[in-house]
Formats: C-alpha cells, sequence, structure tokens
C-alpha cells in the first residue's frame, strides 16, 4: 500500500504506522460521561468499505494523517494532515 | 541431439557442466534442461509421491518436473527449475527426489501401490491408533515427503533488495510487451520492460515466423536497439514479476548471479518493489498438456517446448517425433521438425476435422491412449477410426491448446472470466487498477494483433499518465489464430497425470468429486493438485475441467481457485534480503562503548542499545563480585554510569508548560527554570505509559527524559497529542536523545568529583537536590542535573555527544583516585530496586497510578491525557494488585522476578494467586534478597508474611510485606 503524505508526497506504506479510526481525534470532555469514554477509547466498527483511520508519518515528517481508504480495495481516497483538521499550524 | 545451424545458442562458447557427477558439454544460452536434451539425458528427476521416472515437460519458469539442486555443500539451492537454470562453466546440478541413483530410485516401489496413495490417503490411514502418530506415521512419511532438500545450514549466498520507480511497467518482452515498451518510451515515459528469460524475445525465440520481413529472433534484437536508443527503457531481464499489490506496486525476482560462477561482487538474487505509475501485463500464454493415460513419461512433453528446444536452443528432443494435439498451432510443430530435418512420425489430432498443414502423416479424429517405455517413452498407442495402433516413437509433443497468462491480474481479488472461443480464461477488465493485459495474456494469439494490443495498451497508459501517445507502426506479421478444441483427458486404461509434480491424477479428480469435494477449491486441497512449486500452471485447467464434468457443471460455474504471489517461487532469502543478523536488529552504541568495552565490560542489548552489565576488576570471576563491589562504590564513594540511551526530548515554546501539564499527570507550570521535577505520563485509557525528569531550562524551554524502551512511544505521542488534541498550544519539540551523551555521578563523593571537573564550582546551596542548570566542562557547555535514580547524592551531566567518549574517560578515571569508578546496569538495579524505583519491569502497561502508589500525583486541578479513565471503576481500590516491597523471612533466602505470591497457608495454584514479583535482587547493601511486585491490597498488608512460589523453579519463600523503598526511606543521602 502506499500513501500520499501531503508532505512528503507518494510514500511506501512501510513509513507509516496506524493508530485507529479518526475517533480519536475527537476527545470528550472531562466530564462527558463514562459512555462517551467508553465509545472513545473502545468501541470501534470493522467497516468492510470506506473508512477513515490516523496514520503517523513516523520514518518520515512526524505527521498525523487522515487517511481515507476502502478495506475492501485497498484504495487510498483521500490524505489530510491532522493538524489542518483540528486547527493547527505549519509555523515548522 | 544437437541440429547444426539452429539455435541462439553461442556456439563459439562451449561450457562444461556436471549432472548427478557426469560431465556435459553444452554452449552459452543454453539451459541445463535444453544442454541435457542435447546430450541425450531425458530421465532429469523423480515424481513427488510414486517416484516415478520424469523428463522436462517444458521449456519455461512453469516447469513440473526437472527440478533440480544447483550448487553444493551450505550454498546448494533446491527445487531449481532446470527449464531456467542457465549453465556456466563448473555448474553442478544433482536430480532430486530420489533414494539411491536416478535411474534405479528405491522409493518407485510406491509407484506399484497407486490405489493405496490416492487422493486423501494421508487423511485416511494414519488416524489411529492416535499414539503412532508422533513416534511413527510423522517421521516416515517425513522422510519420504517433500521436493528437494535444504543444506541444513545457514545459506552463505548474498541477496538483495532494491526499490525501482518508473510511468510505465510492461512485464513480458515479447511481441506485445517490446511494442508497449518502445510506444511509451517514445511518448517520453520512463519505462521498466522485465522480462524472466535471459533474453528479450518471448515466444518470438521459438517460433519460425516473420516479423516486418524478417525472421523474428532478427526483429527483437533491431527492437533492442531502438528501445535502448530512446534513452529512457531500464530492460530486465532475468526479472520475474512475481505478484501485484496495492498502489502500483509489483515485486519482482531477479535473477542477478545465479546465471554464473561464483562471483563475489554478484548476488545470487535480487528482490525488487516496483512501483509504477502503469503497468501493462504481457506475461503471454502457457501450453497446457493433456491427460491421457501414463502421459508423463521422459520424452513426453509440450508442442511449444519442443519448438523453443529446436527452435532457440537447437536441440531436437527426439529422432521420431510424434504430436499430440487438438488445435491448429500444435502442427507447426511438424512443419518446424520436417524444416530442421527431423522424422515426425505421425500428427494426431483430436479434431475429425484437422487437416494436414504439410507434408507428414496426420491421423485426424485419433487420440493418444497409453504409453510404454521404462526410464523413457519407447512407443504410444493410438486409437483411431475404431482401431488400436502402436507407433514407435521417443518422442512425443503434445498440445491441450494455451493458457492467458492471467495470475497477476487475480493477486488483488478479481477472478477470471471464461473465454469459450480460446477455451480460457481470460482477465477482467479492471482487475488491477492501472494494469492493461493485453496480447497473449488476454487471449488474443495472432502475432499481428499482439503487436497492435502491445501499442493500444501503452496508449491506454500513456493516457492515465497524461503522456501524448506517438504514431508507432505496427509492422507486418501473421494474423493466424487457428481453432481449438476443448480436449482436457482421454479416458482409457492406466493414470492419466493432471499435476505432474504432485502425482495427482484424474482419477484422484473424480474421487474427490465422488466423496463430496465437489467446491474447487476443496478438491485442490483434498487431492494436492496446484499445489506444487508450478501452482498448477500446467494442471489447473483440466482439473477444473474435469471436476466440472464430475459435478455436472461447466467450467464458469465451477470456477478456478485463488492465484496468489508469488507467480514463481521465491526463495524466503531474497525476500528477506538484508534483514538477517545485524539488519534485522541494528545496533546502537553509546560514546562510551569503545572505552566500556576496552574495559571488558559485557555488552547486554537494551532494545537496540547496547550497555554494561558490570565492569570486571581483577580477580573477579563471577558477575555478581562485579556488581557487588559497584553497588558498595556507589554507596560508599562515587560510581559512573552511562545514561545517554534515555530518552531526551527538547521542548520549546510559549505554551510549552502548558503542554507537559496536559502530558503528564503532575504540574510542570509551576516549576521554576532552573529546577527538574519527576513526571508520570499515563496513556489515555488510564494506565502508566511512561515516567521520567524533565527540567525546566527557561520559562519556555524544557528537556523532557523518557525511558530507554518508551523513547519513541513517547514521542509518537507527544506528536499526536500536539497535533490532534492540542493545536492551540503554541510549542516545538524534537527528539535529541543522540545529540547528547549523559552520565550519571553518583555517590556521595559526587561532589567532589564534579568540583575537580567543573570550570566553576558547585555548592549545596548553590545545587541543592532536583536542580539544573548550564554548567562549563573543560570549557565546553554542557548542562548539569541534579538527580537521581540510586538514591544518592547524585548528578548527570550532559555534553554535545562529540566529546562524550572524552567526558567518559575522564570520569571514570577522576572517580577512581576517589575510591570509585564505572557501573553498568547489574548495579544499576540493585540500587533502584534497594531504593524502590520502578522500571518497565513494574509499569508494563497494565498498570496503574493507583497500582504503583502515585495517584497522588494526578493533579486534581487540570485535565491531563489518561486521567478521565484512571478514575474509572476497577482502576483503583483495595482489589488491585499493588506495588510493593518482599523481604525473605523464613529458611529460604532466594527470591526470583516471575514469582507468583500466595498467602502462606494457601495451595499454589491459580485461583489462590494474589499477585507476583516484577523485579528482584541481591542486595549487598542489606545483605539480602529484594524484591518488589505486586500484591492484591498489598499496600494495606506492610508487614504480613506471604509465600513466594516460583513453578518453574520449584521454589517457595515466604517473604514479608513491605514498603518498596528499603533504602533511606527518609531520603537524607539523596538531599545531602
Amino acid at each position: 500500500m502506499r500513501i500520499t503524505c501531503p508532505l512528503c508526497g507518494d510514500r511506501d506504506s512501510r513509513e507509516f504506522s496506524i493508530r485507529g479510526h479518526e475517533t480519536y481525534l475527537d476527545r470528550p470532555a472531562p466530564d462527558a460521561g463514562e459512555a462517551a469514554w467508553d465509545n472513545y477509547l473502545h468501541l470501534r466498527d470493522n467497516p468492510a468499505g470506506e473508512t477513515a483511520e490516523l496514520w503517523y508519518h513516523g520514518a518520515g515528517c512526524a505527521a498525523w494523517l487522515r487517511v481515507r481508504r476502502n478495506t475492501l480495495t485497498h484504495e487510498v481516497l483521500k490524505v489530510d494532515l491532522v493538524r489542518d483538521l483540528t486547527g493547527g499550524d505549519h509555523a515548522d | 541431439m544437437r541440429i547444426e545451424g539452429k539455435g541462439l545458442i553461442d556456439r563459439a562458447h562451449p561450457v562444461r557442466f556436471r549432472f548427478d557427477g557426469v560431465s556435459y558439454g553444452g554452449f552459452e544460452g543454453d539451459t541445463v534442461a535444453s544442454a541435457l536434451l542435447a546430450n541425450g539425458v531425458r530421465l532429469m528427476g523423480r515424481s513427488f509421491k510414486y517416484h516415478r521416472p520424469r523428463g522436462v515437460l517444458t521449456a519455461g519458469s512453469e516447469e513440473p518436473n526437472a527440478l533440480m539442486e544447483i550448487g553444493t555443500g551450505a550454498a546448494r539451492t533446491p527445487n531449481v527449475r532446470a527449464t531456467m537454470q542457465e549453465i556456466y562453466e563448473g555448474l553442478e546440478a544433482r536430480s532430486q527426489n530420489r533414494v539411491g541413483p536416478l535411474h534405479r530410485d528405491l522409493l518407485s516401489i510406491n509407484d506399484l501401490f497407486p490405489g493405496v496413495l490416492g487422493a486423501g490417503f494421508y487423511y485416511k490411514t494414519f488416524m489411529w491408533p492416535r499414539a503412532f502418530w508422533e513416534k511413527l506415521y510423522e517421521p516416515v512419511i517425513r522422510r519420504a515427503a517433500g521436493l528437494g532438500a535444504l543444506s541444513g545450514q545457514p545459506d552463505p549466498g548474498r541477496y538483495e533488495k532494491a526499490f525501482a520507480h518508473c510511468d510505465l511497467l510492461v512485464i513480458g518482452a515479447g511481441p506485445t510487451g517490446l511494442m508497449a515498451a518502445l510506444t511509451a518510451a517514445r511518448a517520453g515515459a520512463d519505462v521498466i520492460l522485465a522480462d524472466e528469460n535471459a533474453r528479450l524475445g518471448g515466444r518470438l525465440l521459438s517460433e519460425t515466423e516473420e516479423i516486418g520481413g524478417k525472421p523474428s529472433a532478427l526483429w527483437v534484437a533491431d527492437m533492442l536497439d531502438l528501445l535502448r536508443d530512446t534513452g529512457n527503457v531500464r530492460i530486465m531481464t532475468r526479472t520475474t514479476i512475481t505478484g501485484a499489490y496495492d498502489g502500483g506496486t509489483y515485486g519482482a525476482l531477479e535473477r542477478v548471479g545465479q546465471h554464473r560462477p561464483e562471483t563475489p561482487d554478484l548476488p545470487l538474487e535480487c528482490f525488487w518493489r516496483i512501483h509504477a505509475g502503469q503497468a501493462v501485463l504481457a506475461a503471454g500464454a502457457l501450453e497446457r498438456p493433456l491427460a491421457f493415460p501414463m502421459n508423463d513419461r521422459p520424452g513426453i512433453m509440450l508442442a511449444g517446448a519442443v519448438r523453443t528446444y529446436l527452435n532457440r536452443y537447437g536441440v531436437a528432443p527426439g529422432r521420431n517425433i510424434t504430436l499430440f494435439a487438438c488445435n491448429d498451432d500444435a502442427h507447426r510443430t511438424a512443419l518446424d521438425l520436417i524444416e530442421a530435418g527431423i522424422r515426425v512420425t505421425a500428427v494426431i489430432d483430436s479434431r475429425a476435422d484437422a487437416t494436414a498443414q504439410g507434408d507428414y502423416r496426420l491421423l485426424a479424429g485419433a487420440q493418444v491412449i497409453h504409453s510404454k517405455g521404462r526410464r523413457a517413452l519407447r512407443e504410444i498407442t493410438v486409437r483411431h477410426k475404431g482401431r488400436q495402433d502402436t507407433i514407435l516413437t521417443d518422442c512425443l509433443a503434445m498440445s491441450g491448446g494455451w493458457n492467458p497468462s492471467v495470475h497477476l491480474t487475480c493477486h488483488m481479488n478479481a477472478r477470471p472470466i471464461w473465454n469459450d472461443r480460446i477455451k480460457g480464461f481470460v482477465p477482467a477488465p479492471g482487475a488491477v487498477p492501472g494494469l492493461t493485459a493485453a496480447g497473449a495474456c488476454a487471449g488474443i494469439y495472432a502475432t499481428h494483433a499482439c503487436l497492435t494490443a502491445g501499442v493500444d495498451a501503452a496508449k491506454t497508459a500513456l493516457k492515465a499518465l497524461g503522456k501524448s501517445a506517438p504514431g508507432v507502426a505496427v509492422p507486418a506479421a501473421s494474423d493466424q489464430t487457428g481453432a481449438v478444441q476443448a480436449l482436457w483427458y482421454v479416458d482409457g486404461k492406466g493414470r492419466a497425470w493432471l499435476d505432474f509434480a504432485n502425482d495427482v491424477t484424474t482419477k484422484d479428480i473424480r474421487l474427490a468429486a465422488r466423496e463430496n469435494f465437489r467446491s474447487v477449491e476443496h478438491m485442490k486441497r483434498y487431492t494436492t493438485q496446484g499445489m506444487a512449486p508450478d501452482q498448477g500452471k500446467n494442471s489447473n485447467m483440466a482439473a477444473l475441467a474435469l471436476l466440472a464434468d464430475a459435478t455436472g457443471r461447466g467450467i464458469a460455474e465451477t470456477g478456478t481457485t485463488t492465484y496468489r504471489p508469488p507467480y514463481v517461487p521465491v526463495s524466503i532469502s531474497a525476500m528477506a534480503a538484508g534483514a538477517g543478523g545485524k539488519g534485522f536488529a541494528p545496533e546502537r552504541f553509546t560514546t562510551s562503548h569503545a572505552a566500556t568495552v576496552a574495559r571488558g565490560a559485557p555488552m547486554i542489548e537494551a532494545g537496540l542499545w547496547y550497555r554494561p552489565g558490570y565492569f570486571p576488576a581483577r580477580g573477579e570471576t563471577t558477575w555478581r563480585q562485579s556488581c557487588d563491589r559497584e553497588v558498595a562504590m556507589v554507596r560508599d564513594a562515587v560510581g559512573i554510569c552511562d545514561v545517554s540511551t534515555l530518552g531526551k526530548i527538547d521542548i520549546q515554546g510559549p505554551d510549552a508548560a502548558a503542554f507537559l501539564d496536559f502530558v503528564y499527570t503532575n504540574m510542570f507550570s509551576t516549576l521554576k527554570p532552573g529546577r527538574v521535577r519527576y513526571g508520570l505520563m499515563l496513556r489515555e485509557d488510564g494506565h502508566v505509559m511512561d515516567d521520567g525528569t524533565t527540567a525546566r531550562l527557561s520559562d519556555t524551554h524544557f528537556v523532557m527524559t523518557t525511558t530507554t524502551a518508551a523513547a519513541g512511544q513517547v514521542m509518537t505521542h507527544l506528536d499526536f497529542v500536539h497535533q490532534a488534541l492540542r493545536p492551540d498550544l503554541d510549542v516545538r519539540f524534537i527528539s535529541v536523545t543522540e545529540h547528547w551523551a549523559q552520565f550519571a555521578i553518583a555517590g556521595p563523593r559526587s561532589r567532589d568529583l564534579l568540583n575537580s571537573l567543573l570550570d566553576s564550582p558547585i555548592d549545596g546551596e548553590s545545587w541543592p537536590f532536583m536542580a539544573c542548570g548550564p554548567v562549563s566542562v573543560h570549557g565546553v557547555a554542557g548542562r548539569l542535573f541534579r538527580i537521581s535514580f540510586s538514591g544518592e547524592h547524585a548528578y548527570e551531566i550532559a555534553v554535545p555527544a562529540r566529546y562524550g567518549d572524552a567526558l567518559f574517560r575522564d570520569l571514570v578515571a577522576r572517580a577512581e583516585t576517589l575510591g570509585g569508578g564505572p557501573y553498568g546496569m547489574e548495579a544499576l538495579n540493585v540500587l533502584r530496586i534497594e531504593k524502590g524505583f520502578i522500571t518497565h519491569a513494574e509499569i508494563h502497561g497494565r498498570v496503574t497510578a493507583f497500582d504503583i502508589g502515585m495517584e497522588r500525583m494526578i493533579s486534581p486541578g487540570k485535565d491531563c491525557i489518561g486521567k478521565t479513565a484512571s478514575m474509572r471503576a476497577g482502576l483503583t481500590g483495595p482489589e488491585r494488585e499493588q506495588l510493593v516491597g518482599l523481604k525473605p523471612v523464613g529458611a529460604v533466602k532466594q527470591l526470583t522476578s516471575g514469582a507468583h505470591l500466595f498467602e502462606p497457608d494457601a495451595d499454589p495454584v491459580r485461583v489462590n494467586d494474589l499477585g507476583y514479583v516484577t523485579s528482584v535482587c541481591f542486595s549487598p547493601t542489606f545483605g539480602t534478597y529484594l524484591g518488589l511486585g505486586f500484591l492484591k491490597n498489598g499496600r494495606a498488608r506492610h508487614g504480613d508474611t506471604v509465600k513466594h512460589v516460583d513453578h518453574l523453579r520449584g521454589l517457595e519463600t515466604l517473604c514479608e510485606i513491605c514498603d518498596p523503598v528499603f533504602f533511606d526511606p527518609e531520603g537524607a543521602r539523596v538531599r545531602g
């Protein structure tokens, strides 16, 4: 599999490591309650088809990426920098 | 028999090689198979199960019979296809799968009992008695089974892996591939043209047809010049594309040195990962055998292979050659043989309406129904117009038609589609994104149509690449396709082989169907058809057709088994190239490594790092002597230890303190510049991730240390927290682990040592416990931290890594004048256990802050990673196993880590388990073993007795439960 890192370009998947579903971006408030935290930490779907995951370009630019891909065809549909989604800056 | 004037071999360069110890001659350009055939050798191996004599069937990588061991000793490679192995001076080839000499294999006795060894034999026979399996059946079966044998020694051969990138990958350099490559190259595309043969041309090297008015081999040579002229085609011969993977990635195996004598600078093979924008599959087609009774004798081979041996290698595989076919194409074999002056006994065509294309005896509507000849073919029996005739012949060329090589198109889950016109499966459109199948592998067999298809496929690829296609003229060539009849098997008396390598017959397939293994996947696993090194390339179609007939279905409905990579066998050594030894586990050395090794310290691995276990002194014979001395040295004088392997992360920015408040459980915004604080880091699920000290160098500048083990994990975590959760914080950080050499100076004389070294002396008032700041060491700007992992008055001094070696030697020399010296990991471990300090032996991923007694470090005034989850029910409370110290109190004095804890009178079984021991040491300070462990409700039980049981070593030790801090619990020494 290959992932196009928005900073580094088209790279081999071995440069990346996966964390899991993009749910990890939506950290609940401390007082959101057990159900919200349980969902955030533990409950994951296993979709056959399109999904959005968080990947880390550890052997590259150290950027966290959101990768939209299809688990059936392995097609990578879209790659975003996590900090673009969360409003982080780029003053590197 | 060599034919004068024919073939593409280099007759000016004779080559001698050995097969089964006998020396033979051949020419450069020969394969082992062609050279042996030229020498009249037809018996090349024994079959897998029945040990039947076998000769070469094909002339390509799909060869099921002529599998040989190449090389000698540890370097020998089994199961090399003699049809692909080029000969070189001194080559040693050996037949395999035999007991005794090849012509008198002792295990050929199996062949006398075919009824016994049918499909499912092992499943049905070796079921009982149970005890017999391990002691009798399995060893015997294992000795007799298996194709070839490894040397049992490490492979001394060199292998490489490499990566390549291109706009267009063209797979196969036959007529289709050559035209595709030229078209794309002329459009300016960066092209890789890969072919598994030693030379380009594909089938054109095996045929006598003309292209553009030239003999096809000459046309190929001209194409090679044209391709080279473009300057942007990379030609990779001897390179088999083995798999199609996601994102336009292809695996490829290149034979780099296997075809030549030992060359020190060359690897045997190179495994490539080729990333291609687009690909054209021009893999051609494979001819299929016919399953008639006793069709496996040496001398029976594919018609196309006979043409290859004749036209490419100048070899006639027999003197009286007969042809058995169901299609027009095979008749070319007879014409080529006659042209070369070889006697063609007869052409037997199963089609009643077949017509002769030349001057040979044609038996139309006839079938071969038997063969004879003990070690090689001598005669065949033909059924023709209700009569049975015997024909004396030493070579039978057979053809059941051709199968498009659709393999790569199926590697990403697509299934091929049945095409009734060619009686074969063709690739499904869009089967692999970015790959266009063209030519014979797409079911197009006429040469002119293939040339055109190559141009068209290149145009499709160029369009996808955004490049405009040039006009490329397609030369004149044959447009003959020929008709084919579906003939898969011939019934008659005797076994008809489908899968030659695995000895699967038509009877086995019918048996599978009868026993209700009707699914093609079940049939395959039950009979082992298609599971040999050729992966069913020669047998799948006929087996399918037979299963379809036996179950009353059509071939399309029956379907194919799954095609998986690799297309040809790939040695594990090639795929693992560079990943053995240090390639598997690279070594990280500290700056003190050379000085440490020079002192004779045994090194131990800590992740990829190497750290000293201990520094043996004169007269010491055991590690314990050294360790005990080093511990006492630190407690009484001063010791030096390299701690550079701990992760160091430089954190800067206006919001650096706020960031640390969020990743650590405790507060760092309240830490004053010039001070260090211990920090505890949780995972978001409330369990401990890591711990370490962080120093505040200024308002906006911190240096975090992590444990050696978790340095990478923590860095990844910090990147995630900042980018995903707290992008609002203005902070930057980077790993500086390898930029600084850092040494612990521990013991009551540590300040004395420092003051002999530093450009400006320090005192207790300006450098209290947990102070930090810049220092000057012989004029070098360094950093000093007054921190302790030993419980002693101690410091860590850091200098830029380039000064590490010099500083370590200097520190050790100065320590020795003060009665101290260097200490290693063993002493470091004892010192920290005596003090109750935790490592990843304790924070192993399943413990909470509560478990290690640090729940009060979770600051109530702020949120942090893991805080909410750490308060979850079940993660705190008396039911948790909590960190305790253990001291032996009974007659047995030994403790072991990994032991479990029980009530003194309880049965030491799982249901009574109260906890476990994580770290133990013999403490020279206390003269006893000490342990750290986790015990249910342990903190409330200090003073009680518990039983430590090591089931593996049969050890039971009564222990007192105590506070984990054994040494100086008030911390007076560390502040001294």
